[in-house]
């Protein structure tokens, strides 16, 4: 016996909604998860009126739907934004030029303006030429790191007032569970906000307008929108440390689907004793872009895989970033520590 | 490592060796150091400790042992009493079973000399609506400080004679182990109504310490220690995220635990990974009884609880810095107390778990959003009044009951005859208004459990 469609009864159902098992036809959940991502920038007052917005996409599930549903929302509820797309070339080959053909599909199919910044331009290094120095495990810090300061000073450069991330539900969840493992007290409690704090000067406010929408519902909508996408993961993914995070994960939203939520909703209620030690906001002295420290992350990173010592920005080595201002040699010992692991030369 | 004379036999974290003697002083002095350190213990308080009988509350019962009958100085200065809760109706065990693991620990307790309490779960329905009242903790205004209260306890040493303490101490043991069939059968109902074993564990941990706290204040015990040890807290504390418990992390994994206002929990084992417990227990012969739980040999995905424990541990393998990265970050919540003011209206408190409500936030506007568009499709409108008095993870608690009832039948008949009797509403109400429900007016904490949710 077929199954109606739990809201207008109606419909016959084609799907069940990963967040709340309801079955649901087709145009329902259409609306039902238009209409939650509607509520989200509403209730969070997340753009104004004449704003234009960058819209990161990598050409994913996550951007794609992203950038559909913005348009779709921007028309219907007349938010007046004008919305544009910004790519970043990490330069991984088998992986990023392919998404970044899906994105220049996108750009035609959606007629959205679209940049593209490479770390190549910004940095004068690819990925694959960051792997070959780093090695395959702490190489996702070096590519998070970078693409962050890519999205801001390729905003910068279109000159827009907001970007907007497809971060869902599931990656804000992981975020958590992540800096729980490993005892990152200050992501904990930034990681959950809707949009970064907007400060006066410079840095631009990112929000995710995808908070609260499942991973999986992406899918679903991606694949009944039959919208044009790429879906290969990342080749470095599988040594990463959030992939034991992400197991996690799935294993409890089979559990209890309402688990993902509730992880978000932990979080957001988790308070930090006074008298805790969080890191100050304010500029790096090298590049002028936010940092908590004397030297901003990509410049300890630039300055590590330039001077051949990749490890110079993994692990704690903030006595050193005094030398490296004043561009003093270091001694042999510590250059000894921070060689890459596989190193043949004799130094 | 540490005297580096005698031989070592175990080692501890990755790179500390210890010989027999070194460990159990190392062990000893952990006990102390974290008593003596968060001065919450006054001399002369009546401690309760709660023994599940495992190895880690065993272990803390034979370390309060040890601290009591040291030389005078260093003695540790409380009046202790144990514990022991028989939930064996819950888990699904056989009365002899039962029997036989009470007689067992009867033999242990009576060994120790202090006077033991040993309840069953059922005498839960018994209990006094006042349980879920968080009672007054505004402190006496002529209790002195920590220090000052040490040394006045030193001063009046002196008089006090070693006979007094004895005699007090060896009162009345009470073994209520006897429950009516009435209870006994509303408990096995409760827990087959619910059907995932998550919402179980969960209900279970409460009525637990619901129990606890009944039995501390009747018999006059301010504090409760609790044998947690570091690796079960880590777990905790991942699975109390998952649950949404956010809120009440630092109460639920921190030393001391405020929320119930008189009778404070403390948790001395905190520091012990399960491998230091193992081994002291192994070494030095702590009588410990194995008794099966909930979650006895079920497999890893069967409930939240379980699945943490195995990532945890797994993990743990790989990175050894796990359990004491997760406790760390315990360590550094806050513990939000309810304000103190007579004047101002007092914080509303979760009618279960009795921490504070965290569901008015604005932001979590989209919360309630998303449990709109869930029970849009269930139309429940008299849970509206129950869903206002919980948390939001017992709310996830009681909607996993009521959920998979909605499918009977006869729960909508129950609903309806809930619906017109006066009862239902005569106790929603009062608990509704919340503001300080008088004892007397409102229905016992059996009808509370058995009416509502039944």
């Amino acid at each position: 016996m077929p199954v109606q469609c739990s809201n207008c009864v109606q419909r016959r159902a084609v799907l069940k909604r990963p967040k709340t098992g309801h079955s649901l036809c087709k145009d329902c959940f259409f609306w039902a998860f238009e209409e939650e991502i509607h509520q989200t920038i509403v209730s969070a007052g997340l753009f104004n009126r004449g704003e234009t917005v960058a819209i990161g996409a990598s050409g994913g599930k996550d951007s794609t739907v992203l950038a559909h549903v913005m348009k779709v929302l921007n028309e219907r509820y007349d938010y007046g934004l004008s919305l544009l797309l910004l790519s970043v070339d990490e330069g991984i080959t088998g992986y990023r030029d392919d998404s970044l053909e899906t994105v220049k599909r996108n750009q035609q199919q959606y007629e959205l303006p679209l940049k593209i910044v490479s770390y190549e331009e910004l940095y004068g290094w690819t990925m694959d030429a960051i792997v070959k120095q780093v090695g395959l495990k702490n190489n996702c810090t070096f590519c998070g790191v970078f693409r962050r300061q890519a999205l801001d000073r390729g905003a910068m450069m279109l000159k827009v007032d907001k970007i907007c991330t497809g971060h869902n539900a599931d990656d804000v969840a992981e975020t958590v569970l992540m800096n729980v493992l490993r005892g990152d007290i200050a992501r904990l409690c930034r990681c959950t906000s809707i949009s970064t704090a907007s400060d006066g000067e410079g840095a631009i406010p990112r929000c995710k307008p995808l908070k609260y929408a499942y991973e999986k519902e992406i899918v679903l909508y991606a694949y009944f929108k039959k919208l044009d996408y790429f879906s290969t993961e990342c080749i470095y993914s599988p040594n990463a440390y959030r992939g034991h995070a992400r197991a996690f994960l799935k294993d409890l939203e089979s559990i209890r689907p309402s688990s993902i939520i509730d992880v978000i909703h932990s979080s957001e209620t988790l308070s930090i004793k006074e008298g805790v030690k969080m890191p100050v906001q304010g500029t790096c002295s090298r590049c002028g872009y936010i940092s908590s420290q004397a030297l901003c992350k990509s410049c300890v990173l630039l300055e590590g895989l330039n001077r051949g010592l990749p490890k110079l920005g993994i692990g704690k080595h903030h006595r050193l970033h005094g030398k490296i201002l004043a561009q003093e040699p270091l001694t042999e010992q510590e250059e000894k520590k921070l060689k890459p692991v596989n190193c043949n030369c004799r130094l | 490592m540490k005297c580096k004379e005698g031989t070592a036999v175990l080692i501890i974290r990755v790179n500390d060796a210890f010989c027999r003697s070194c460990f159990k002083e190392y062990f000893i002095h952990k006990f102390r150091a974290m008593l003596g350190k968060n001065r919450v213990i006054f001399p002369q308080e009546k401690v309760l400790l709660a023994v599940s009988g495992g190895t880690a509350s065993c272990s803390m019962l034979s370390q309060v042992q040890e601290g009591l009958s040291r030389e005078a100085p260093k003695k540790l200065r409380f009046v202790p009493g144990i514990i022991y809760i028989d939930d064996g109706g819950a888990c699904g065990r056989s009365a002899e079973e039962r029997q036989r693991s009470n007689a067992l620990l009867k033999s242990i307790f009576t060994e120790t000399g202090f006077t033991y309490f040993i309840v069953s779960l059922e005498q839960v329905f018994s209990l006094p609506t006042s349980v879920l009242v968080p009672g007054t903790s505004d402190p006496d205004p002529s209790n002195p400080s920590y220090k000052q209260a040490v040394d006045q306890y030193i001063k009046e040493k002196q008089t006090l004679t070693e006979e007094n303490v004895a005699s007090a101490v060896a009162q009345l043991n009470i073994e209520d182990s006897a429950y009516s069939p009435e209870h006994k059968l509303a408990l096995e109902r409760l827990f087959s109504s619910m059907k995932t074993l998550t919402a179980k564990e969960d209900m279970l941990q409460t009525l637990r310490s619901h129990l606890i706290l009944h039995i501390a204040r009747e018999n006059g015990y301010s504090k409760v220690m609790m044998g947690d040890s570091c690796s079960r807290l880590a777990v905790k504390l991942l699975s109390n995220i998952a649950l949404g418990r956010g809120a009440a992390l630092a109460s639920d994994t921190g030393f001391s635990d405020p929320r119930y206002g008189d009778v404070v929990i403390v948790r001395p084992m905190r520091d012990y990974s399960s491998k230091e417990i193992a081994f002291y227990s192994r070494m030095f012969n702590v009588p410990s009884v194995f008794i099966s739980g909930l979650d006895t040999k079920t497999h890893d995905k069967a409930s939240i609880q379980r699945l943490t424990e195995s990532f945890v541990t797994n993990l743990q393998f790989d990175f050894p810095s796990t359990v004491s990265t997760i406790y760390r970050t315990s360590e550094k919540l806050h513990t939000v107390m309810p304000p103190q003011s007579q004047t101002a209206e007092p914080a509303s408190k979760c009618l279960l778990c009795l921490c504070t409500l965290d569901t008015k936030v604005g932001r979590l506007y989209l919360i309630c959003l998303f449990f709109h568009f869930s029970e849009l499709y269930f139309r429940l409108p008299s849970h509206q009044d129950l869903k206002t008095l919980l948390c939001y993870s017992c709310r996830l608690t009681i909607k996993d009951m009521v959920s998979l009832r909605k499918a009977q039948n006869s729960w909508v008949q129950s609903l309806r005859v809930l619906h017109s009797s006066n009862s239902f509403w005569y106790v929603v109400d009062d608990m509704a208004s919340q503001q300080c429900p008088a004892v007397s007016h409102v229905m016992s904490y059996k009808t509370v459990f058995f009416h509502l949710f039944l």
